[in-house]
């Protein structure tokens, strides 16, 4: 009972929302509107629920006296402080929680969080640009183009001779390293780059590293991006007829048909 | 220097006309049409007229006339729009109505008006196209799923990500130190996150097995619920109800970077041996993943959103990408009906690949002048 009746529940909700998909009838889109409307009251019950386990969690980290308990008073302490302004003062704009609480407490610190990515980002692309493996040294250098190409020194940049400079660096890494790969890779790209130029007319393209950047952007990454899109889109799908069949039970904790 | 002024008198008016022709009149928009607006849900009618070439147009007026009340003027378009979308009437009553193109000083009615009546659709037919691909993909999974059923054995590529799962869970048995698992940002009714908890379920059995502390911090209150329950009924199915803790699993808050700023301080304090990182991510991925990293947690993560899919490639040990979060579930309980309907999924994308190729092989063909009948197979494949 425990379990069939949440799955007859789904199995019915599920068939319906997907009619009522295809459906633009009033009625259809009132039943959408109710459901969304439910979903609204089940998530405020569901929050007395969460603000039950945060108060519970923290009053017995602090019986406990757990390791970082200290914290734990703060939280208490501005939930509590949270729940008498709202009460109290209400919650509208202009008074004291959204003008005390929120714009000089949350706001600030949510963007100081949001800050702190930007040292994540560095030292997060300082560990994926370290050229250990092939794909690694690709991804570098097409960071690298992309990054350069980003900012307005990379407008006054030729492609080609920042094809060459690279080929240099790479002839010199591969003689110094005595890598024969690097050595030969060297040798290919210097042919690319004279078939480029029209051999003996030596005609440097005009193609400048923005332009470059932009093509890497929405030629091979956004190729990347879709294939991952139709294979999310696909197998989001195939999850939700899963679920709606009752053939996927882990959200009931698992279990055999 | 009177010589030249006269000159210049004499020469202006021979140069200026004797007298202006007079302008033709504006001529009458033609062929109004009045249909009830195609798939929606009634309470409007779709008004297409053809245009009026001239210079002086300023637009289009609108006229309706409601039964059993004067005409009125409803609206205006501008000069190069010749439609009109006249909503917010009543399904099922008679309504006519007139065009008029006006300039400056001319306004000139259709001489025809038209008449329509609007009524809510009952099928969606634009969506049409959606029911059919739909229809084909239910009826490949179906199919892998019978025949699972039957016990055809199905081959599914190795995922690094979910094997390390097992490796992951042991370590942190050995080290004596928790696992954290975080189901995301997301709210229960985005896919990643149902697949998330699917994943939990297996996870925590695991967890029950090897008697290793499972820590998982929610975001969203309802996810919190349902996660809860979910590990509380792993753990009774591994056979340890007892070794459930309902505080390990808990809600920190719905604020995204103060939920973040909250996982960093749990890593921290008590440097967990395994973290998972399975759900829908927003910006904080990175925060969450390079503070784990920090921690020297081994790290699995996965998510559907491309643009986090980087950050958790750079700074954790395992990435499920995608799609392979959808399948970790069959692949970590290897029920042949979950894996079944990954085959299905597998068919659904060659079906697409191949559309695709067609698609553009259409689209180009299209472009020959004789060949231009194409477009018309290639609108079957867009959506209204």
């Amino acid at each position: 009972m425990k379990r069939s009746i949440p799955l007859a529940i789904c199995l019915v909700m599920g068939i319906a929302m997907m009619i009522q998909f295809f459906v633009p009838h009033p009625v259809s889109v009132g039943f959408f509107d109710l459901t969304t409307k439910w979903v609204r009251i089940v998530a405020a019950f569901a929050l007395v629920l969460g603000t039950g386990s945060l108060v519970m969690y923290h009053v017995d980290k602090l019986k406990r006296k757990r390791e970082g308990w200290v914290y734990s008073i703060v939280t208490l302490v501005a939930a509590l402080v949270t729940t008498v302004v709202g009460l109290g003062w209400g919650v509208k704009p202009g008074r004291p929680l959204q003008d005390v609480i929120f714009q000089n407490f949350l706001v600030p610190l949510n963007a100081s969080m949001f800050a702190i990515l930007a040292f994540y980002m560095a030292s997060a692309a300082y560990r994926a640009f370290r050229a250990r493996t092939r794909e690694a040294a690709l991804l570098l250098i097409a960071a690298f183009v992309v990054m350069l190409g980003m900012v307005p020194i990379g407008a006054k940049i030729p492609m080609f001779w920042f094809m060459v400079a690279l080929a240099v660096a790479l002839l010199i890494v591969g003689i110094t390293g005595r890598s024969k790969m690097l050595v030969v890779g060297t040798g290919v790209l210097v042919v690319g780059l004279l078939v480029w130029m029209g051999f003996w007319k030596f005609r440097v393209p005009q193609l400048m590293l923005p332009d470059t950047a932009e093509w890497v952007l929405s030629v091979p990454n956004m190729a990347a991006k879709r294939a991952i899109l139709f294979g999310v889109a696909l197998g989001g799908i195939a999850t939700s007829l899963k679920v709606i069949l009752g053939i996927e039970r882990g959200w009931l904790g698992g279990g055999k048909q | 220097m009177v010589v030249i002024l006269t000159l210049l008198a004499v020469l202006g008016q021979a140069a200026a006309p004797e007298s202006l022709p007079a302008a033709p009149p504006l001529a009458a928009p033609s062929g109004l049409s009045a249909a009830d607006t195609p798939n929606d849900q009634g309470k409007s009618v779709t008004l297409s007229w053809a245009g009026v070439e001239d210079g002086r147009l300023e637009g289009y007026l609108v006229e309706r006339t409601e039964p059993d009340s004067l005409p009125a003027v409803i609206g205006s378009t501008k000069p190069g729009e010749t439609g009109y979308l006249d909503e917010g009437l009543v399904d099922g009553r008679k309504y006519s109505y007139r065009v008029a193109a006006f300039a400056a000083a001319d306004t000139a009615w259709a001489a025809e008006g038209a008449v329509a009546t609007s009524r809510p659709q009952f099928f969606n037919t634009g969506r049409i196209n959606i029911l059919i691909a739909m229809g084909l993909f239910f009826a490949l999974v179906i199919y892998f799923i019978e025949n699972a059923k039957r016990g055809k054995q199905l081959f599914v590529r190795r995922i690094a990500g979910l094997d390390a799962v097992e490796e992951a869970v042991g370590r942190a048995t050995e080290m004596g130190k928790p696992i954290i698992y975080v189901p995301g940002l997301g709210s229960v009714a985005d896919i990643a996150t149902i697949a998330s908890i699917n994943i939990l379920g297996e996870v925590a059995k695991k967890t029950a097995q090897y008697d290793s502390a499972l820590l998982v911090p929610n975001r969203d209150a309802i996810v919190y619920t349902v996660v809860r329950e979910v590990v509380k009924e792993s753990y009774t199915k591994a056979g340890r109800p007892d070794a459930f803790k309902s505080d390990n699993v808990f809600f920190v808050t719905d604020q995204q970077f103060a939920y973040a700023a909250a996982v960093d301080g749990l890593m921290v304090r008590e440097k967990p041996a395994t973290n998972f990182f399975l759900g829908t991510f927003w910006a904080e991925s990175l925060i969450l993943a390079e503070t784990g990293a920090s921690t020297g947690a081994i790290q699995i993560a996965g998510t559907d959103s491309v643009f986090q899919l980087p950050f958790f490639i750079t700074a954790c040990d395992y990435t499920l990408i995608g799609e392979e979060l959808y399948a970790a579930s069959a692949y970590l309980s290897r029920e042949p009906l979950l894996l079944g309907s990954l085959k299905g999924q597998d068919y659904g994308k060659m079906i697409i690949l191949l559309t695709v190729v067609v698609g553009s092989a259409l689209l180009l063909l299209s472009k020959v002048q004789s060949l231009s009948f194409f477009t018309k197979i290639l609108g079957f494949f867009s959506t209204r």
